[in-house]
């Protein structure tokens, strides 16, 4: 089968744009994740050969979903037994039971009562109204609750979130956590069934837990960005397959809980920090500092919009821990050059995100930016004072800025043993290489 | 519905050492909890300590190995259950995390429906 280059490309851009929405829209279907997304794949695969002589439809997600949906209930229907391997998934009473089309009706679109008020649904409220299409329900919401569910590991969710939310291959979920494709065929199996027979609900949660739980689905696509950004082990430095996911998945849920100021904060976070990603690198896959970095690399539009979201974000109410990180990724941003960054505000706001957030790894990253603001020492005695925290032990970073404070007060011996300790420290071939081109520097 | 299994994993040791006055504490707060989640509580019982465990596995030349103490050594042993029904795995953890638990915590697991 030749497939016209258009076609495929519209395939490619409605698999990385709409998957989520096909897909949460037939496991209201299925109640079941597995036969949803068999479904989904084959109406993607039916899209590359239809698309062709049928033209590419006005709107793809609500044509796939058609089709997913219309395969779901032909399967069901062959055999209703044969697939209950596995319980149905647990909706809200309004859903349920939800093995037909019958949810097909307008008043079906809403989310539960409790919650319609505080979640904005406005990919939904875009659709135009008057066809059949137009009311298909956007269940995105109760997928990405489902998936990023506080009662699954961490990496599950992570997992499941590239898997269900993003539309990636179980291979290409393996290969951006650097596991074999078995194993987290396995993860994945195995979350799936918890999911499935301890009942964890398919729906958007109460009002009162909302805060709670929107703060779970951040901190998952947060660490999806961490790991794309600086990559635990390999060879490159970034995984840009992660970040861009992980951008995407912030923008969808922008759209989706409009109302929530951490999550544009978190959008934020994410377009200011990816907007250095060009510069982080030379030419060799070397790792570029900060203070080193050419400025004129860095990508003024993310930056602009970035900005433009910190300052929403903090224009309505108490920031947030990803706000205030947003604001001080914006102040790097928008410093003429390193020299220039405003430290003593970079400082000020890593205090308030220490009340916020007191985490260590907070606690690093503001010795740093007191080593800036008021000297190497000043930074110095700073990170010594977070020595002793267990939590830090084993932690990288903290060698590699001590060695670097050390290096820029001349204690030549203090900061060769700093570096040698950072090197036994990370498996990133791309901060090694950094990490012993400093120690080369020091001589003998 | 469906049913769970609230488990109750506790430090034996530390459980050993408390006072009359903490034990009565902690039982006046199972009995509260059995009050105020009486609808959806389907049984529950504490057990007697691991020290009393019998344990039966295959034995090496068919028939059984009956071993003293419990099935995995661990610090914090089974001491006690309850059975609950709820809606669904939010329902369930939001019971047990009222479950009264001084020198440990709980496991929720949902029973297999055989229906």
């Amino acid at each position: 089968m030749t497939v016209h280059p258009a076609v495929a490309a519209a395939v490619a851009d409605a698999h990385r744009r709409e998957w989520a929405f096909v897909l949460a829209a037939t496991v209201r279907v299925t109640r079941d994740l597995d036969l949803a997304e068999e479904c989904v794949q084959d109406a993607y695969a039916r899209a590359l050969g239809t698309w062709g002589s049928t033209g590419i439809p006005g709107r793809p997600g609500a044509w796939l979903t058609t089709v997913a949906r219309r395969r779901a209930v032909d399967l069901l229907r062959r055999d209703a037994t044969a697939r209950r391997v596995l319980p149905l998934l647990v909706t809200d009473p309004a859903l349920a039971p939800g093995t037909g089309l019958a949810d097909d009706g307008p008043g079906a679109c809403a989310l539960p009562g409790q919650a319609s008020s505080a979640v904005a649904s406005s990919a939904g409220s875009a659709r135009p109204a008057g066809t059949a299409e137009a009311q298909i329900p956007d269940d995105r919401l109760r997928l990405v609750f489902t998936c990023c569910h506080p009662t699954l590991s961490d990496e599950a969710q992570v997992a499941l979130a590239l898997r269900l939310l993003c539309g990636l291959s179980t291979a290409e979920v393996a290969r951006a956590f650097l596991v074999s494709e078995k194993t987290m065929a396995a993860r994945i199996t195995r979350a799936k069934k918890k999911i499935a027979a301890a009942r964890i609900p398919y729906r958007v949660p109460p009002v009162a837990e909302l805060p709670e739980r929107v703060d779970a689905v951040l901190t998952v696509v947060h660490l999806l960005y961490s790991t794309g950004y600086a990559a635990p082990a390999g060879d490159e430095l970034m995984r840009t397959d992660l970040a861009e996911r992980s951008l995407d998945l912030a923008r969808m849920l922008h759209g989706l809980l409009a109302g929530h100021h951490e999550v544009t904060g978190l959008l934020a976070l994410i377009l200011l920090t990816d907007a250095r990603r060009d510069a982080r690198v030379d030419g060799d896959g070397r790792l570029v500092l900060l203070s080193e970095q050419d400025r004129a690399r860095w990508d003024t539009a993310k930056i602009a919009e970035g900005a433009a979201l910190v300052r929403e974000a903090l224009g309505t109410g108490p920031p947030g821990r990803f706000t205030l990180m947003a604001a001080i990724a914006a102040v790097h941003d928008e410093a003429p050059s390193f020299a220039d960054t405003d430290w003593a505000q970079i400082v000020g706001l890593y205090d308030v995100l220490m009340r916020r957030w007191p985490s260590p790894v907070v606690a690093l990253n503001r010795a740093v930016a007191v080593g800036f603001a008021d000297g190497p020492g000043a930074g110095l005695t700073d990170l010594d004072a977070l020595a002793e925290r267990p939590e830090l032990a084993g932690y990288g970073y903290l060698s590699a800025s001590r060695a670097d404070f050390l290096r820029r007060l001349g204690r030549t011996d203090e900061a060769r043993l700093a570096y040698q300790e950072a090197l036994l420290l990370t498996e990133n071939a791309a901060e090694r290489a950094f990490l012993a081109a400093r120690l080369d520097q020091l001589g003998p | 519905m469906t049913q769970y299994l609230i488990l109750i994993y506790a430090d034996e040791a530390a459980w050993a050492g408390a006072t009359p006055d903490e034990n009565a504490q902690l039982l006046k707060e199972h009995v509260e909890f059995g009050q105020r989640y009486e609808s959806v509580i389907r049984g529950g019982n504490a057990l007697q300590s691991a020290a009393t465990a019998t344990s039966i596995r295959p034995g090496p030349a068919g028939g059984s190995a009956v071993t003293d103490g419990p099935f995995a050594e661990t610090k914090e042993a089974l001491g006690g259950y309850y059975l609950i029904e709820a809606a669904d795995l939010d329902e369930a953890v939001a019971v047990a995390k009222q479950v009264p638990t001084r020198f440990g915590g709980v496991e929720v697991r949902p029973v297999w429906d055989m229906s």
